[in-house]
């Protein structure tokens, strides 16, 4: 078993194959993070570029950190103190960089389809970390195998997404693998925040938030983009919490054995109440130890896919 | 096409009448089983570090912890392949500082995944001593390593195919070479791929 392809652009077009052997692998990375020497050498002598034209904690600390477990010299990138601001465009900056020898690159931009365009500039390999309202794959292996962990296989689960479905990348990545691992898969929130033509996901679609999660073995709570509310998609943030934020009350209608998720960054009292996220049945700092795990099984597995013809 | 001539070195008494050697031997060199742990290489090597682990128990009844290892990680030539291995999980669920480690696989060949297995232990803690043994040993070493417990010796061509079947792993318990002799020619290449690799 091995990937396809030697890009991670989205989880649209990766199979249930090859989902599992990334989680497979990450499993038995975890365990190297809990070892005295967190540290292995198996990426010696590769570089990796984080180009972050987002602003990221978790990722970006979570990439650079994965990179750093396998023995990968990395440099990171950030917007604001770079040649950006003089106006370079992202094509010269990364041909620039190659220039130095690179061979792999990690990028979140707010533009979609950054990742792929990287593909038709450069040689190395190229991670997907965020692109505009695209596809964030790694949040959404990471979320995977943390259900995965608790309940042994996604087959018949079933997984509510919550939030802002049309902004939301994870939303997107998160839909595509959780059926392709053959969860049951609803989304809600409201409907100026529901995509066009969403029923082309192949999803439930709900707008109230009650009947999405009655029954439900997963709740994803996707952060609420405040500068969202500016654009007048929603009335007020009150209003919001009132209607879809995920309080003690409503956990009562979800499955005995529930599990509550967040990709972070949270807005305590707004999508989520602090109760719930700090409660037993949250998995939500888990998922950010796992999503290291996940790093370095994409950073190992596409290493080395360089010769390949695509 | 004519197949490669198959022996078979080492039956399922062989291999039992082998383990319980080694696992006197292994008591007598450390004076008993006190600070000794043991780590095997996925997979067959880790089959008999069980095995091993088994019979010295049932002669000093003494439970010794076994581990097992992925040697994958720290492998020298993860970068002159075009896909990588699988990883399998590395066990080592006790503190190996200052006890007298026994590191078991199968065939020792070329050295190269034992030079990989003592990288990695190390990177667990500091063993008081690291000891090697294996179940054959094949000559072709490319690295100043020797073992300390052998099954057997037997010599082979660069070319020959030794393989350890365990009961575990493949349902049948025996040794066989593939010698190359017989190979056709157009194996050859493939073969020579294989040197410094992993295969035994």
């Amino acid at each position: 078993m091995k990937l396809r392809s030697r890009h991670l652009l989205g989880l649209e077009n990766v199979t249930r194959d090859e989902i599992s052997l990334i989680l497979d692998t990450a499993e038995t990375f975890r365990e190297i993070i809990e070892r005295p020497i967190k540290k292995v050498p198996t990426l010696r002598g590769i570089t990796v570029l984080n180009l972050f034209y987002e602003p990221s904690t978790r990722t970006k600390i979570s990439f650079e950190l994965a990179e750093k477990r396998l023995s990968a010299d990395s440099i990171s990138f950030a917007k604001a103190t770079s040649s950006v601001t003089k106006g370079e465009s992202l094509r010269d900056t990364v041909q620039n960089i190659e220039a130095m020898k690179i061979d792999m690159v990690v990028i979140r931009h707010s533009s979609t389809g950054a990742p792929f365009y990287l593909t038709q500039c450069i040689d190395s390999n190229v991670i997907n970390a965020g692109d505009g309202s695209h596809e964030h794959p790694t949040q959404a292996l990471l979320d995977m195998m943390t259900i995965r962990q608790k309940y042994g296989s996604l087959d018949g689960l079933r997984v509510v997404l919550i939030g802002d479905v049309k902004h939301s990348r994870v939303v997107r990545s998160n839909i595509w693998g959780l059926k392709t691992m053959g969860a049951s898969v609803a989304i809600c929130g409201p409907s100026t925040l529901m995509p066009y033509e969403v029923e082309k996901f192949g999803v439930d679609v709900y707008t109230n938030v009650e009947e999405a999660i009655d029954g439900a073995d997963v709740v994803n709570i996707m952060r609420i983009q405040l500068e969202r509310q500016k654009a007048g998609l929603f009335p007020s943030m009150r209003e919001y919490t009132n209607l879809f934020g995920i309080t003690k009350e409503r956990l009562k209608l979800l499955n005995e054995n529930f599990t509550i998720m967040h990709p972070g960054p949270m807005n305590r009292g707004i999508e989520i109440t602090s109760e719930v996220a700090d409660g037993d049945s949250s998995v939500i700092l888990n998922q950010v130890t796992n999503g290291q795990a996940v790093r370095m099984a994409v950073l190992y597995l596409l290493s080395g896919k360089k010769e390949e013809a695509e | 096409m004519p197949k490669a001539k198959v022996e078979t070195l080492m039956d399922k008494k062989g291999i039992a009448r082998a383990i319980t050697r080694i696992a006197h031997e292994i008591l007598e060199r450390n004076n008993g089983a006190e600070s000794l742990v043991m780590i095997g290489i996925l997979t067959r090597g880790a089959d008999l570090a069980r095995r091993i682990a088994e019979k010295i128990n049932s002669i000093e009844g003494v439970d010794i912890p076994v581990g097992l290892m992925d040697i994958n990680l720290y492998r020298d030539d993860v970068h002159s392949k075009l896909d990588q291995p699988i990883i399998q999980r590395t066990e080592i669920l006790f503190d190996i500082v200052d006890l007298n480690v026994v590191l078991v696989d199968d065939v020792l060949f070329t050295g190269r995944t034992i030079r990989a297995a003592l990288d990695q232990i190390v990177d667990f803690g500091r063993p008081r001593s690291i000891q090697l043994a294996v179940l054959i040993d094949r000559g072709h070493r490319e690295l100043p390593i020797r073992p300390d417990y052998v099954g057997k010796n037997i010599p082979t061509a660069r070319e020959d195919k030794v393989l350890v079947r365990t009961l575990e792993t493949d349902d049948e318990e025996k040794v066989v070479i593939e010698r190359s002799g017989l190979l056709p020619i157009d194996k050859v290449p493939e073969m020579k791929k294989r040197k410094g690799g992993k295969s035994k």
